[in-house]
């Protein structure tokens, strides 16, 4: 392989991963960033458009189909939508049941949301990733990523609403006093080892937002990844690789929003947990 | 960014991929959706169904009630009327049996007045022939007379 080639394949990896991001750049200001230093160069204060716009689209998406099969719903045989939409709902309702053990009537439609949600974000990865990239290049926009959930900012930013709920409830539950007994006194009951128990109690606290985020960006990225290197495949051998590659993510798209889901119910669980 | 084969060969690769879909991943999802809706539907017919046999049930049971009262009202006019026939009966016979008693306590009256007729009637003759022996003086020989004095005393 020739340099040259070299590096327009690092090239079409690095293109594929970069973001659209808008952000405020140290020489031109608040403007779009037209590569990836200038994007990095941004720092914190810039937001990606792409993730932000496909998430928000999907959302959206969610929210529509959900409310026409509610809207439209009826005590009798459901049929087409209704009947799909209850199954999924019939689904995570079921799975709540399960393993909520408080009760609280947030926890049932927030695991749906994020169940559907993300699935609808994983599911963008399906579609070529040349696609959304050619259209928008044709478009005069640089930048593509289509996969919200390819970007830590996305996942994280849900792990973190989750993360918000389960220190909600861990004070509005146990109060205050309880919760910080339970920081304190588990694992090792006893007054010298409070600091031990503190140390191990937060990390574990803190572990679980970065656990559920990193865990859903990471097996999103590194497929997306795949995707991106058997896309540089001559053009026949492409469907070799990629199709079983696609079909095996028809699984990994479920699996993966619904992990995020169920542990987001266990850690929600958890905060409600009198000692 | 370049429109180059990368792009054929992509989209060569997702119609494989929609083809694989349409013919082994959407089949059972389908099915299970259609599999649910057959379950719905027979739950709510057979719902419907019971339903139905309770109605029936209820009104079978008001008939049997209705026709129970029926029959219970039916019994009490029998009785009623039974009754009312003792009574009546009841009433006749006393009725006959007083007549019988009256009648016979008035042949028994009536045959009193008969023997004391008679009586009368033979002490009439007897003073009639003393009368007439007192008239004639002469005593009249009572076996000679007796017919006439019996057709007499029969006449009286």
């Amino acid at each position: 392989m020739a340099a040259g080639n070299e590096v327009s394949t690092t090239y079409y990896i690095q293109h594929h991963l970069q973001n659209l991001t808008f952000g405020n750049h140290p020489e031109n200001g608040w403007s779009l960033a037209h590569s990836a230093e200038e994007a990095s160069e941004m720092g914190f204060w810039a937001i990606h458009l792409d993730t932000m716009g496909w998430s928000i689209a999907m959302g959206l998406l969610f929210i529509w189909i959900f409310r026409k099969a509610g809207k439209m719903a009826t005590t009798g045989v459901p049929s087409g939508l209704q009947n799909a939409v209850e199954m999924v709902v019939e689904f995570v309702e079921d799975m709540v049941k399960g393993i909520f053990k408080g009760h609280n009537p947030i926890i049932a439609p927030l695991a749906l949301t994020l169940f559907v949600w993300i699935l609808f974000m994983n599911t963008l990865k399906i579609i070529p990733v040349d696609y959304f990239p050619v259209l928008f290049s044709k478009l005069g926009v640089d930048y593509m990523k289509i996969v919200p959930t390819t970007d830590v900012n996305a996942t994280l930013g849900l792990a973190l609403g989750v993360f918000g709920l389960i220190l909600f409830y861990s004070f509005k539950v146990k109060g205050v006093g309880g919760f910080a007994k339970e920081l304190s006194l588990t694992p090792f009951n006893h007054w010298a080892l409070i600091p031990f128990n503190l140390l191990l109690e937060v990390v574990a606290l803190l572990v679980k937002p970065f656990s559920l985020a990193m865990r859903l960006f990471g097996n999103m990225f590194a497929g997306e990844v795949i995707f991106i290197l058997i896309a540089m495949l001559p053009f026949w051998a492409i469907w070799v690789l990629d199709v079983p590659w696609a079909i095996f993510h028809i699984l990994i798209v479920v699996l993966q929003a619904f992990i995020f889901t169920v542990l987001s119910v266990v850690y929600l669980s958890a905060a409600h947990e009198h000692h | 960014m370049n429109i180059n084969m990368t792009l054929i060969g992509q989209t060569i690769a997702f119609a494989i991929f929609v083809w694989f879909c349409i013919k082994y991943v959407w089949p059972p999802i389908s099915n299970a959706l259609h599999e649910r809706q057959k379950k719905i539907a027979d739950g709510l017919d057979a719902a419907s169904r019971a339903n139905r046999d309770l109605e029936l049930a209820q009104e079978r049971a008001e008939q049997t009630l209705r026709e129970s009262k029926e029959q219970a009202s039916q019994i009490l006019e029998q009785a009623n009327k039974r009754s009312a026939q003792m009574i009546e009966e009841a009433r006749e016979q006393a009725r006959a049996e007083g007549e019988r008693l009256v009648a016979s306590a008035r042949s028994e009256i009536e045959q009193e007045v008969n023997r004391a007729k008679d009586e009368l009637r033979a002490q009439v003759s007897y003073l009639a022939v003393m009368g007439a022996e007192r008239v004639l003086e002469a005593s009249v020989d009572e076996q000679a007379h007796r017919k006439l004095l019996d057709e007499l005393a029969a006449e009286l």
